[in-house]
């Protein structure tokens, strides 16, 4: 499950339910409920339509934008008495006081790299430098071809005129993921060896993964104030999850029999922990870095909007301005860091694997490292003498591209304009209003029984109990009819990106072609932030939930595509051969052996193709998704308004944890009673 | 084992580093070590006495015009460093408490901002006005030209009902569609159109960038929109959107934002600077009180920004350039 997720940012597992643990409860739906499932499930609809017929857009607990109830405006309060008492109170300067440490550490690391250190009108060490210093360690780490893949990269970020910017951005993401494994290792270790921990620690681990960072980005500048440090805060709260999550389950997964064994010969606690479990999960751990360092990445953006260093400012700016060509050049060098990052971490995962068994390399390997470090020294001492290997030479290519792109984007809306607000208004009135007519039209109590029947139907008393306490949580927002709107925009996009997924997952794993032509264009489309793509679909689509939604389909389709993928293609050989020569035809083949022996791979895609488009419920709120995303953007905006978005960010939450366990029961149950038939 | 060697490896990298740091800085030779010596001397020359202006830049090029042209006139003639800080509004009010914000350049207005503030409304006292800055900001519903000339009448309030389903889109159930502006700007159209039983729906755009997107794609495609937007902006004047004109505002009729039924007042955007930058007897701070320009001084440096593509520093750079004299006025 681990290892071909390359460049995933979100974490493998959401859930409590690690991959270990089977579900014991269902047994077969028709025996319980003497009717098929699908059955049941269509008649709580059809009664749940008639009954929202009937009543007519009553009890709908419309709230209108600018509307706030009690419960936002004691959050509102709050955050009034943290700033009347921000002299005073004893947690803010103990925070403040930690943020000038980062922010001094991170000031001196861009004095030294990536700014001016004034009166000098360079940083300390030039761009020169900078490159002899990274290739020297991705040689030593991950080897010579990647050594100059990094070079390649970073003198095209510089290219394209972003040099400064890129080295930010790398200097705040590698100092948040140092900290957020400082904080995720032992934690890790701790839930990996204590249930009581992991039970304690997932639904937290939750809660940080799917609250939207605008809801917490105000209050967050009171207490780090503003500058770096904030953007490091933020980001490790987003990054640690994935880390604690991964390397956790690295740790659980070590064979109980070498623990046995080992422990047979009268180890400690610790030695255990330190010998056999940490060495034995490393392979994991590192692909718990790899995690952070995407979830780290995918944060720059949103750390811009409070000043952080790096390419974050670029990409808003040229939002602001509307500048489609420049945001999108920023953006790539934001894949360029990610992609380079992802590949130097994975391969010196495999290296260390390699040499641990292995034991060591030879004489010429360490030779050649030294030649090179030679090298990467004179680089460094140059760039600290001459202006020319200081400086990065500035070129015309970042506004060539910039500019031809504008043209290029302003073309397309010019041709196809018509086109696209045609598929919008057509998607709108046809599937996304009716379904929002039921869903958040209905009375609430309606649709609230309508949900816990269908979670009960599909996913049987335990998913109906979590329905019960999420929807319980969401009235308590004052924000019901926000939160059933988003979950309509959410369950729409969840299945577009499902049918994407499944059509090219599966085209992609029957052609070689196919597969080298889609694989790079997902991993660039995954890691590119979605500010970038905000304009032109704004351009294609105007501001609405249809805009939205497509946008959260481009930003969650990859992840789920590669997923079903990678299923399709673990389909052994020999059941493929077998099929064909029974004389299945490829549509049968698809439909009755591949796709049904993927299944497992299609329900995690579908559980993250969830939390991706979950993730984007703020950013459509940017461009006229409204409700719950509209509501957190407008918090972070607006000091009134400031508890209202925090109750947009529980309930988006609650949505979150709602959805992904009726969907993960109710896979565990249809897998159960399937195979019970067969 | 291979561990330690790396570290080894890396740790003599680390020493070689700083003996060639060392030699690279001690002066010796090279063009870098030069042009530090002239920094060092137009710093002292310039007298040092202006230190760093941290300057809020809220997300909307017009802003970004002011913020970049007073900071390069402060940077350049008076030898300060000004700092840009890249924040919404609010986060921007946060730091003038915490030393992390100086100047907020072009305020729209916010009242509970000032209340938290403003030591006059009850407030810390964290920050103060230092007046207007020429700029006069207009609020209001807007149409693009092409439903202006198409249908004359329609900048009259009391027609738009006559227009509605002309705006009627799927967003917008039944009614004519009002498109909400940027969460961060001060609107209660919610409340107008009910107050003045308008059959249209608020629905927000979410972001300035949407807005402008929607105005743009309904003026090339002629089709019908209207929505919140204001002047002075960069987009005016490349799209000069027609505005339509509310029952006329006057004292009062919008204090209460649930009962509001008139049009938005005009509002003289404000300077807000950090109590402890007004009493630092910063020179910057007398350029930032006596900084004072027009619509269209704005509205021509936000174009260098946002259509020609300049980068703000550019731009204010031009501008201050071609204006000499008025330059000369903020800095006596």
């Amino acid at each position: 499950m681990s290892a071909p997720l390359t460049a995933t940012r979100a974490p493998d597992d959401m859930v409590a339910g690690t991959p270990g643990e089977e579900a014991t409860v269902p047994t077969s739906r028709r025996t319980r409920w003497g009717a098929p499932t699908w059955a049941l499930a269509g008649g709580v609809v059809a009664v749940w339509v008639v009954v929202s017929v009937l009543a007519d857009g009553s009890n709908t607990l419309y709230l209108p934008g600018l509307g706030r109830t009690g419960f936002h405006d004691y959050f509102s309060d709050l955050k009034v008495d943290l700033i009347r008492g921000r002299d005073t109170n004893v947690v803010m300067q103990v925070v403040g006081a930690l943020s000038d440490v980062f922010n001094a550490a991170v000031g001196w690391l861009q004095d030294v790299f990536s700014r001016a250190d004034l009166p000098r009108p360079v940083p300390q060490v030039g761009y020169l430098g900078v490159l002899g210093i990274a290739g020297w360690c991705t040689l030593a780490v991950a080897g010579w071809r990647l050594a100059v893949a990094v070079e390649v990269g970073l003198v095209a970020v510089g290219l394209l005129g972003y040099w400064a910017d890129s080295l930010d951005t790398l200097i705040v993401t590698f100092f948040a993921v140092g900290i957020a494994l400082l904080i995720g290792m032992p934690l890790a270790i701790w839930i990996g060896c204590s249930r009581l921990a992991r039970t304690v620690a997932t639904p937290v681990l939750d809660v940080l993964q799917t609250m939207p960072a605008f809801v917490y980005l105000a209050p967050f500048a009171l207490f780090f104030s503003i500058g770096p440090a904030i953007a490091v805060a933020v980001t490790v709260l987003y990054a640690l999850p994935p880390a604690v999550r991964i390397a956790a389950h690295g740790i659980q997964m070590v064979s109980r029999t070498t623990i046995e064994a080992t422990d047979s010969l009268g180890q400690t606690r610790w030695q255990r922990l330190a010998k056999v479990q940490l060495p034995m999960a490393r392979k994991t751990i590192i692909v718990g870095v790899n995690q952070t360092i995407m979830a780290a990445l995918s944060m720059v953006v949103i750390a811009g909007f409070v000043n952080s260093p790096g390419l974050g400012q670029p990409v808003l700016e040229a939002l602001a301005a509307g500048r489609v060509g420049s945001a999108l050049t920023s953006g790539l060098c934001i894949v360029i860091l990610a992609i380079l990052l992802d590949r130097v971490t994975t391969e010196a995962s495999e290296r260390s694997e390699t040499l641990a068994r292995s034991g060591g390399r030879g004489r010429a390997h360490w030779i050649g490292l030294g030649v090179a470090a030679v090298v990467a020294l004179v680089m460094v001492y140059l760039s600290r003498l001459e202006l020319r290997f200081a400086e990065f030479p500035t070129t015309s290519l970042g506004g060539t591209i910039a500019s031809a792109v504008d043209s290029f984007a302003g073309w397309v809306t010019d041709h196809i304009g018509g086109v696209t607000t045609a598929i919008q208004r057509g998607t709108t009135n046809g599937l996304l209003n009716p379904l929002q007519d039921l869903i958040a039209g209905s009375p609430w109590f309606v649709t609230g029984t309508a949900l816990l029947l269908l979670a009960g139907v599909l996913a049987g008393v335990r998913g109906a109990l979590s329905t019960a306490v999420c929807l319980g949580g969401i009235y308590m927002t004052g924000l019901w009819y926000d939160a059933m709107v988003t979950l309509t925009s959410v369950l729409v996009a969840t299945v577009f990106v499902m049918i994407l997924a499944v059509v090219l997952g599966v085209w992609m794993a029957r052609s070689r072609v196919v597969e080298r032509a889609l694989r790079p264009l997902l991993d660039a489309a995954q890691v590119m932030p979605p500010f970038v793509y905000l304009i032109p679909v704004l351009l294609l689509f105007d501001p609405t939930r249809f805009t939205a939604i497509f946008a959260a389909v481009v930003y969650a389709a990859p992840v789920a595509i590669k997923l079903v993928a990678d299923g399709v293609k673990q389909v052994p050989e020999a059941t493929i051969e077998a099929a064909t020569a029974a004389g299945s035809t490829p549509w049968q083949l698809i439909t009755k052996v591949q796709l049904p022996m993927a299944r497992g791979h299609l329900v995690l895609a579908a559980n993250q193709g969830l939390l991706y488009v979950l993730a984007m419920v703020v950013i459509g709120g940017l461009v006229g998704g409204g409700a719950l995303g509209y509501d957190v953007v407008l918090g972070f905006s607006q000091n009134e308004y400031f508890g209202k978005g925090v109750a947009a960010g529980i309930a988006i939450v609650l949505l979150g944890v709602m959805v992904d366990r009726v969907a993960r029961r109710a896979a565990e149950t249809s897998g159960t009673s399937r195979s019970g038939a067969t | 084992m291979e561990f330690r060697k790396v570290s080894t490896l890396t740790g003599s990298l680390a020493v070689l580093a700083l003996v060639a740091s060392a030699c690279g800085g001690g002066g010796g030779g090279g063009d870098i070590a030069a042009a530090e010596k002239d920094n060092e001397s137009v710093a002292a020359a310039a007298g040092g006495e202006c230190g760093e202006v941290n300057m809020a830049v809220n997300p909307w090029v017009g802003y970004e015009a002011d913020a970049y042209v007073v900071g390069y006139v402060a940077d350049t003639m008076l030898g300060c460093q000004t700092t840009y800080k890249n924040l919404k509004e609010e986060v921007s009010w946060q730091g003038f408490g915490s030393g992390d914000v100086d100047v907020v350049i072009e305020d729209w207005g916010h009242p509970d901002l000032e209340k938290l503030y403003f030591a006059d409304q009850g407030g810390d006292g964290s920050a103060e006005s230092v007046g207007a800055t020429g700029n006069v900001g207009v609020i209001g519903w807007y149409v693009p030209p092409w439903m202006a000339q198409e249908y004359p009448d329609i900048t009259d309030w009391s027609n738009l009902n006559k227009y509605a389903s002309l705006f009627e889109t799927p967003e917008s159930g039944g009614k004519g569609q009002f498109l909400g502006a940027d969460p961060s700007y001060v609107q209660y159209d919610e409340s107008i159109v009910s107050n003045l039983d308008l059959d249209f729906k608020v629905v927000f755009s979410g972001s300035e960038s949407a807005s402008i997107a929607a105005f743009q794609k309904a003026e090339e495609n002629k089709t019908p929109l209207i929505g919140y937007f204001y002047e002075p902006q960069w987009f005016i004047s490349t799209v000069p959107l027609v505005k339509v004109d509310l029952p006329a505002y006057t004292d009062g009729c919008a204090d209460d934002a649930k009962a509001v039924a008139c049009d938005y007042p005009e509002t003289q955007l404000q300077k807000i600077v950090a109590s402890d930058f007004a009493d630092s007897g910063s020179p910057a701070f007398d350029l930032v009180k006596n900084f004072e320009w027009t619509n269209d001084d704005q509205n021509l440096v936000a174009s260098y920004i946002a259509d020609d593509g300049m980068s703000p520093e550019d731009a204010a750079q031009k501008w201050v350039e071609a204006n000499p004299d008025k330059v000369e006025a903020w800095l006596s």
